[in-house]
């Protein structure tokens, strides 16, 4: 019984089709990363404004984000957006769009840090010099940033992949739903599939998470240095 | 506010912008169960549709149908091990698209859950619901059914040496049950004092019953007939219990004109007694002579008592 559990996986297409869902999952997390990576440093940015009005909205904003379950979040896009207003979105869209949603407000804050932990003297050095506002952000304040966001960056990508295991309820296919389709497929003729299928979902996850962490503790490292 | 929705309505863009550009590599994994449908995938999402229901002619002039089945629920609608899918639904699916739209490839196969399929009819983004939907008169208020064409009543699984046999036993005991089933419906009114466990795939409640989280699992007794066939250890021990209830395909409220077609449909195809075909294809490798196929057939929508 557990040697054709094993086998299952080898199965017609079935391991390509394993790699297929995770590649949904992985690009869903990329787009986003990607996505919230850059405004989630505008966000961060705004984040330090000295404007009460606006430090208060981005608070609301991203304990928003923080109280509301993603699952929540893609529920209300994905059929909400179809219901109310009329957006019929696929389900790569909508979880990209939530994903981003959360991805810039987290980043945002990870940003604000960032940028708080920046010494004043630096600022001020950078206006000394005569630069603008935007010549100092751009040229000293952010490329000090990214160094220091990088770990809690990929933490984030992380953590990122593995929450788009929740996409499966609006309809995207990704690693874990085809695992569960291999394992009720072959569920009468070998029940103990489920095991190896999951476990190969868990390497797969390893193999790609594992790289991220990996570069995120040598990058650490680098910037302590 | 005003930042956040600044920022969501740009990422909104950004990510349309970015998913146009890159999905069509991506959608065919998603949606299409066969290869030669990838293109008029495409079509359909993201094209700013609303939510009112396409119509007959709408369908007919994009050329490609949107049903709704189950992924994971052997031999109903289930994806083999070479990515196609299959089932009793999925070939009466197959059948409509054939006789809609002139070819059994025209139709996209929208993967679904259980507890989601009154809302991708309500924010049509299917056409058609045909995932073992049973009628139920809640959801009459909040779907348009066919004629039915396969009925079921629930069935009470459990392991051989603890076999619950009666209902009573379940007192004080826990059931296993999927959301937004019959069987959540049925036990959760009539049985209060019945433990529900409850998960939101099939799978997992097969697992959990199997892993001993539960004393006994309850969905339709056609699924349940099936599944202690390949288990062993495990026996139904109420064959038949709550209403005979029908299984239809749904369509969106109000959507008469899909809806008469579908009927008409059924209709015609009792003279070759299709569905009798789709069992033989279908069911019977899974369930042999366990069960005779009039006790799950429904020819021309007429359910004979």
């Amino acid at each position: 019984m557990q040697d054709s559990g094993i086998l299952v996986l080898f199965q017609g297409t079935n391991f390509l089709r394993l790699w297929e869902g995770l590649w949904v999952s992985l690009r869903i997390a990329v787009i986003s990363m990607g996505l919230s990576l850059v405004l989630g440093i505008l966000m961060g940015m705004i984040m330090t404004s000295k404007n009460k009005i606006v430090r208060f909205l981005c608070r609301v904003y991203l304990e928003i984000v923080r109280i509301m379950p993603q699952l929540v979040l893609l529920f209300l896009v994905y059929f909400g957006a179809a219901k109310h207003l009329g957006i019929n979105l696929s389900g790569d869209v909508a979880a990209i769009i939530v994903f981003t949603f959360w991805g810039t407000a987290e980043m945002g804050d990870l940003v604000r840090s960032a940028l708080i932990s920046i010494p004043t003297h630096q600022y001020e050095s950078g206006y000394g010099l005569g630069l603008t506002k935007l010549q100092v952000n751009l040229y000293i304040i952010i490329p000090q940033t990214v160094r220091r966001l990088l770990p809690s960056l990929i933490n984030l990508l992380t953590r990122m992949i593995k929450t788009t295991s929740l996409v499966v309820l609006i309809g995207v296919i990704e690693v874990v739903k085809v695992g569960k389709q291999i394992i009720d497929a072959s569920r009468y003729t070998t029940p103990g599939a489920a095991l190896w299928v999951y476990g190969a979902i868990f390497i797969m996850y390893f193999l790609i998470c594992y790289p991220f962490s990996r570069i995120s503790a040598v990058l650490e490292k680098k910037i302590k240095d | 506010m005003k930042k956040s929705i600044l920022s969501a309505l740009l990422a909104v863009t950004l990510a349309t912008g970015l998913l146009a550009g890159c999905g069509s590599k991506g959608n065919d994994t998603v949606n299409s169960s066969s290869k030669d449908t990838e293109a008029p995938t495409e079509k359909s999402s993201g094209s700013g549709a609303t939510a009112k229901a396409r119509t007959l002619d709408e369908i007919k002039k994009d050329g490609t149908i949107k049903i709704g089945v189950f992924s994971d629920k052997n031999p109903f609608g289930y994806v083999d091990k070479n990515g196609e899918i299959q089932g009793y639904d999925v070939y009466f699916a197959k059948r409509i698209a054939k006789d809609l739209l002139g070819s059994e490839d025209d139709v996209e196969f929208v993967y679904l859950d259980a507890a989601s399929r009154v809302e991708y009819l309500k924010s049509a983004k299917v056409d058609i619901t045909m995932a073992n939907f049973t009628v139920t008169d809640e959801r009459k208020e909040q779907v348009d059914f066919a004629l039915p064409y396969m009925k079921v009543a629930l069935g009470v699984v459990s392991p051989e040496d603890s076999l619950i046999t009666d209902v009573d036993q379940l007192n004080g005991k826990t059931l296993i049950v999927v959301k937004g089933t019959t069987a959540e419906t049925y036990f959760s009114e009539n049985y209060p004092d019945i433990k529900l466990l409850k998960f939101d795939e099939y799978q997992e409640a097969y697992d959990a019953l199997l892993d001993g989280r539960g004393d006994a699992f309850s969905t339709d007794n056609t699924e349940v007939l099936a599944w202690a066939l390949q288990n062993k250890g495990f026996k139904v021990g109420i064959e038949s219990i709550g209403n005979i209830d029908t299984i239809a395909a749904a369509v969106q409220k109000g959507n008469t004109e899909l809806l008469d077609w579908i009927n008409e449909e059924i209709k015609s195809l009792a003279d070759e007694q299709f569905f009798h075909k789709d069992f033989e294809e279908t069911l019977e490798p899974v369930y042999g002579d366990s069960i005779a196929p009039d006790e799950i057939v429904v020819e021309g929508g007429i359910v004979e008592e």
